[in-house]
């Protein structure tokens, strides 16, 4: 452990934590992409290649956020869990606002199933993102 | 990995005084306000109801795009201007609000926009204003990233900091800088969306 500095005051320390937030952001990215490929093709199908090929793209990236997440030592995970319980309850209002859209305007099958799995991905990214930026500057 | 401890902390003074209140991150006084909106909204997609879609999305539209060319192109500035302790006492101030705020009038806009789109046809390919909204998705979709990817993240974690016993005043300083900066941004990219909208209604 390097310690470039030290002070009277204990608290305000930052550690540097591999990019958890930039994993969840762009998994973010990816379902958004995939999203708006479905949306532009509505009400017809949409290539469902390459919407499944963002979707796995951004569950990888995720997932990749999720694994670092669990081995990172010395973090707030107290924090972490407080702001992910808040952040995860307003997504999961959005994602539920949109998956009512999709199926009130007649989407099924594996268009349905993909928007739904994107949408799990919103509901977990967005939430991570917020919870790992605030956990990481916690003191506890 | 390399764990690099930096110590940020300056006196404390440099961040708020120590004896502000507690910021409350979540206004729960604004939670109804946010329930009914969501409410209504649902029954207007549900029923499919003309005038409570066009007006969720013309209301909540203009009042997104309104603050956010607010916010990022006079606020912001303006902001960045400040001294840290001043910035510190505008967010807590400023930011608590915005939690409930732009989620809300966001999801008003886009869930009755693609409601819209669909009813009047815009989303066949066939429809003049289909590569209008196609561009509108992706000014949307860039965002959506840039406000739940990092100005969101920002914003709360700057209300975190503040409501530590000695807050980071270099911490906050930083955040808030990534702030307006995003703000900025999404400021600008709502030109675009006064331009699409426009151009569809108009079509």
């Amino acid at each position: 452990m390097t310690i470039e500095q030290s002070s009277p005051v204990p608290s305000n320390t930052e550690h540097s934590y591999p990019p958890v937030g930039w994993l969840s952001t762009g998994a973010l990215a990816m379902v958004i992409v995939g999203g708006i490929l479905m949306a532009s093709y509505a009400p017809r199908k949409a290539p469902l290649g390459v919407a499944t090929a963002l979707l796995v793209a951004g569950a990888l990236l995720l997932l990749v956020a999720g694994v670092l997440l669990v081995s990172l030592k010395d973090f707030s995970r107290a924090t972490f869990l407080k702001v992910f319980k808040w952040a995860i309850f307003a997504d999961l209002v959005t994602a539920a606002m949109i998956e009512f859209a999709f199926v009130r305007d007649h989407t099924n099958g594996a268009s349905l199933l993909i928007v739904t799995c994107m949408l799990v991905v919103f509901t977990l990214s967005v939430p991570t993102t917020i919870a790992f930026t605030v956990a990481r500057y916690a003191e506890d | 990995m390399t764990d690099v401890v930096k110590n940020l902390a300056p006196s404390a003074s440099d961040g708020p005084s120590l004896d502000r209140p507690k910021i409350q991150v979540v206004p729960l006084k604004g939670l109804p306000i946010a329930a009914a909106a969501v409410v209504f909204v649902t029954l207007a997609i549900a029923g499919n109801w003309q005038w409570a879609l066009v007006f969720c999305h013309v209301a909540g539209g203009g009042l997104w795009t309104g603050i956010d060319l607010f916010v990022g192109l006079v606020l912001g500035p303006i902001l960045g201007r400040l001294s840290i302790p001043a910035r510190a006492e505008f967010s807590a101030r400023f930011m608590p609000k915005m939690v409930i705020i732009m989620p809300t009038v966001v999801m008003m806009t886009l869930a009755t926009g693609f409601q819209i789109a669909r009813k009047m046809g815009n989303l066949y390919a066939s429809s003049p204003n289909h590569s209008w909204l196609i561009a509108s998705f992706c000014v949307v979709g860039v965002m959506a990233v840039i406000a739940l990817g990092i100005l969101e993240p920002a914003n709360i974690a700057v209300l975190f900091e503040m409501n530590k016993p000695v807050p980071n005043g270099e911490l906050i300083g930083r955040l808030m800088k990534r702030f307006i900066y995003t703000a900025g941004i999404t400021g600008l990219m709502q030109i675009a969306t006064l331009i699409i909208m426009t151009r569809v209604a108009t079509q």
